[in-house]
């Protein structure tokens, strides 16, 4: 159970670094503003408790200090005189700047370049594992192109308990394909680029150690793609409520090296009968 | 409307009209405080079931288990469905049953116009008929229990096609068409109240800062709700003359092709329902903010800090709460460069929250600090709420949101917003004005009781939550048990659950020092807080019409410790 704790799970894939370390960072700016805020409010309770004797003392917005001058030294920049009349004001927008500037570069530096990274540049397909995912009600069918890189057609008649993703057997492109329920799995250190689907409700495919999740949105074919980086068995989840059984819908990735990955695929491929290679999701339970 | 119109009553009102079917404001205000209040605690009933099987999953619910039929609860065990239904009437009830008709219809509804120095709002019966719509909305809501199948079960996000083809929803989306509605007279009348119905001399710049507050809400419910209540009408169609605006085509559901046109979009509901939605998070809060903002104001004995500050963050609030919306959907499957677009006008409608927080703080500072019972609430409003603004930071940025959406850490999150903000600061609220609604004081010490053993237990049920969300716990599921990673976090549920159920055993001195405080609470005067709006310039419980002759304004809404006046407080009344 060691790759699962009070923190987050263990980080097992090319871009999982990336979305820690925001999440990281963001924590700590965020504890760091807690602290330093909560420090200065508990200050002002304690320093300005009600005494007797010992009136509040007002800012005086009213007394618009025309009177006051700028000094000398700043009188040469320009709005010189209107900000500092008012730098009481912006006295207490200083911690909003702050944020905000901290905010603005979070966003050009980080968010905007990685969530382009993530979800915009989706690899080529040439050369990558290239899968299919089809979720449902409560369970998740993995359809591996094959050695051809070409997914099999699919067509709702056909669609069949013995046949949850209703594949053309016919068809040529179908002939290496493989499908599976609830499991899939991947040679590590490989990209997989994934078109992810869903016959009924929306789901969510989460992997926690990959960082990876993605809604599932009926009648829409969303790419995506993963780059395993650590061999092992993690967990699929869906993260999308999605019905009475939603909590029991669930999978298991097995990353394995290259070797291992193409000797159950074509064990997959030879000893089963295609036909039957999808298990009925709901069945499982 | 001119105050005689109501002073020299014609006739004397029978029981029905005083107090059933009243037009006065403050009666209809009341009607609004205590049905909120029991809907609020309806709300939380669902949820300490709900995390009883949280906390033990597949054990039986003791003392209530058995009470339940057995399609929903089997031996005492609660089922899925049935746990689904309770979470989609949690949210629905808490949201648009508890907090909004308690921020809005309570507070706004008793305060406001005394506030602005009206004899009652501008559209009495209309006032009435917002409350009696929402009444049997939300029976017609908690009846839904009661039908074949049960209650809606999709989430109070109710995200097609689960929502049209799960039981329950119709009525679901039938209640929300007449709460929609209620609401809707609601904001216009408060909307026309604040622009007509002020007092001469009570200029914008003279509102209270909780004015300013509930206008900007008007503002947003009206402008936000109507696209819902056409979103709920087409989702009433798709589920009974199974039209297809939400649904696409070749779905195949539980291995039945679904027989239907298709060629809808489910995307399209949640872009209408989180156009409502968002604006609505700031229904939630923008009120209590105004009240925080009465309170701090009145307790330190000096001017807010910011006054105008605080005024236009409102309003900018307001208007960029119609632009975020999609930072709800960043993994919905819309395109991802919106994605960026909303993760921008994200981060710039934080600045005016940072604002607002900043001014009140800030407010603090050379003050005379009172410490009572409703400032102790105003004042814990700061830091939780800021707990729950910081955690909104990692949510509202894409990459981040990536890993943490639809975890508990979201959960955790908006229940810090909602519930340590926005409820904290109304139940503060309650012992502020309870002296002007029943002429007499709640009591202290059960007050003292009651605000730290709710701050307290609160925390203790959402900190886990942003624990648990950080591990990877999907939100939503009946059986967190049921995965690998949510197992070492599982503990976390416990606390969560106990904490729940103490916070239940702390409201009990709140609901007996109300209910007991209305008839034996000590009798108080007029002013009890030395406070200088308008409200605390008519009697307690202010009469029929409100005030005796029509109030004039000289002056701005905090005015206290002016030097060389004999009292620190200066009312916005006293022309010297």
């Amino acid at each position: 159970m060691g790759k699962y704790g009070w923190s987050m799970p263990v980080a097992a894939s090319s871009y999982a670094g990336s979305i820690d370390f925001g999440i990281w960072l963001i924590h700590a700016a965020m504890f760091g503003i807690f602290v330093l805020w909560g420090a200065f409010f508990v200050y002002l309770l304690v320093k300005y408790r009600a005494r007797p004797g010992v009136p509040a003392q007002r800012e005086d917005h009213e007394e618009t200090p025309a009177h006051i001058s700028v000094p000398d030294s700043l009188s040469k920049f320009p709005f010189a005189q209107l900000l500092y009349r008012n730098k009481g004001e912006l006295k207490s927008l200083i911690p909003d700047m702050v944020i905000m500037t901290f905010e603005i570069a979070l966003i050009v530096f980080y968010a905007i370049p990685v969530w382009n990274k993530i979800k915009m540049n989706v690899p080529d397909t040439k050369d990558q594992v290239r899968v299919e995912i089809i979720a449902e009600q409560f369970g998740w069918s993995i359809h591996y192109a094959g050695p051809d890189g070409k997914l099999g057609p699919r067509k709702t008649e056909l669609v069949h308990f013995s046949n949850p993703i209703g594949l053309d057997h016919a068809a040529a492109e179908s002939a290496d394909d493989v499908v599976m329920g609830n499991e899939m799995r991947l040679p590590v250190d490989k990209t997989v680029v994934i078109d992810l689907l869903s016959k009924d409700v929306i789901h969510s495919f989460f992997v926690p150690e990959f960082r990876i999740k993605q809604d599932a949105m009926p009648g829409l074919k969303i790419p995506m793609w993963v780059t395993p980086t650590k061999t092992g068995k993690f967990e699929i989840t869906c993260a999308q409520l999605c019905g009475f059984a939603h909590s029991l819908m669930r999978g298991d990735v097995y990353v394995q090296t290259q070797e291992e990955y193409d000797a159950w695929y074509k064990s997959r491929l030879a000893t089963v009968p295609a036909a039957d290679v999808a298990s009925n999701p709901a069945e499982d339970f | 409307m001119s105050h005689d119109e109501h002073g020299h009553g014609h006739h004397e009102l029978t029981f029905t009209e005083r107090y059933i079917f009243s037009v006065d404001h403050k009666v209809i205000g009341l009607q609004y405080l205590i049905t909120s209040f029991i809907f609020l605690l309806v709300g939380f009933g669902l949820m300490g079931l709900m995390r009883w099987q949280l906390a033990w999953p597949g054990t039986p619910i003791p003392f209530f288990g058995n009470l339940f039929p057995a399609d929903l609860a089997p031996n005492g065990v609660m089922s899925g469905e049935f746990y689904n239904a309770l979470g989609a009437m949690h949210g629905t009830i808490m949201v648009f049953l508890g907090v909004v008709p308690l921020a809005v219809g309570a507070y706004g509804n008793y305060v406001l116009p005394l506030q602005i120095g009206a004899p009652d709002m501008a559209f009495p019966r209309m006032n009435m008929m917002s409350y009696w719509l929402y009444l049997p909305g939300g029976i017609i809501m908690l009846g839904s229990f009661l039908m074949p199948g049960g209650a809606a079960q999709s989430g109070w996000t109710s995200y097609p096609p689960l929502s049209i083809i799960n039981p329950g929803q119709t009525v679901w989306l039938l209640s929300m068409v007449i709460l929609i509605t209620s609401s809707l007279l609601g904001a216009i009348n408060f909307l026309v109240t604040t622009i007509n119905m002020r007092a001469p001399g009570m200029s914008l710049w003279r509102l209270p800062v909780f004015v300013w507050a509930q206008f900007v809400t008007s503002v947003l419910l009206l402008l936000a709700f109507p696209p819902l209540e056409a979103a709920s009408v087409l989702q009433l169609m798709d589920r009974v003359f199974h039209t297809s605006f939400y649904m696409p085509k070749d779905l195949v559901i539980l291995g039945e092709a679904f027989k239907g046109s298709g060629g809808g979009q489910p995307l399209l509901w949640q872009h209408l329902f989180w156009f409502l939605a968002h604006p609505e998070v700031y229904v939630l809060v923008l009120p209590p903010m105004g009240i925080v903002a009465e309170i701090i104001a009145n307790n330190t004995r000096k001017p807010l800090h910011g006054y105008k500050t605080l005024v236009y963050s409102m309003i900018a609030i307001g208007v960029m709460s119609f632009m975020v919306w999609a930072h709800h959907m960043f993994i919905s499957g819309m395109s991802p460069q919106l994605g960026n677009f909303f993760v921008v006008t994200t981060m710039i409608i934080s600045v005016p929250s940072v604002a607002i927080l900043t001014c009140l703080i800030f407010s603090l500072k050379g003050g005379s600090i009172r410490y009572n019972v409703p400032m102790a609430f105003a004042l814990a409003f700061l830091p939780l709420f800021g707990i729950g603004g910081l955690t909104g930071l990692p949510l509202g940025l894409t990459v981040t949101d990536i890993y943490l959406h639809d975890t508990y850490y979201v959960i955790g999150h908006f229940h810090f917003v909602v519930v340590t903000g926005s409820i904290i600061a109304l139940m503060g609220g309650t012992y502020y004005w309870f002296p002007k609604w029943y002429g007499r004081k709640m009591n202290d010490t059960l007050g003292w009781v009651h605000f730290w053993g709710t701050t307290v237990t609160m925390c203790g049920i959402f900190l886990p939550m942003l624990f648990m969300g950080m591990a990877g716990a999907s939100r939503r599921l009946y059986d967190p048990t049921a995965h690998l990673h949510n197992l070492p976090v599982q503990g976390w549920n416990v606390v969560s659950t106990y904490s729940a159920y103490l916070l239940a055993l702390f409201q009990l001195p709140f609901i007996y020092n109300f209910f007991n405080s209305m008839w034996n609470g000590e009798k108080t005067v007029e002013n009890p807080w030395q406070a200088t709006t308008l409200e605390w310039a008519c009697p307690s419980p202010p009469p029929h019409g409100n005030f005796e002759k029509t109030p004039t304004v000289y002056r701005g809404p905090y005015e206290y410790s002016v030097p060389g006046r004999k009292t620190d407080f200066w009312m916005q009344t006293d022309k010297n």
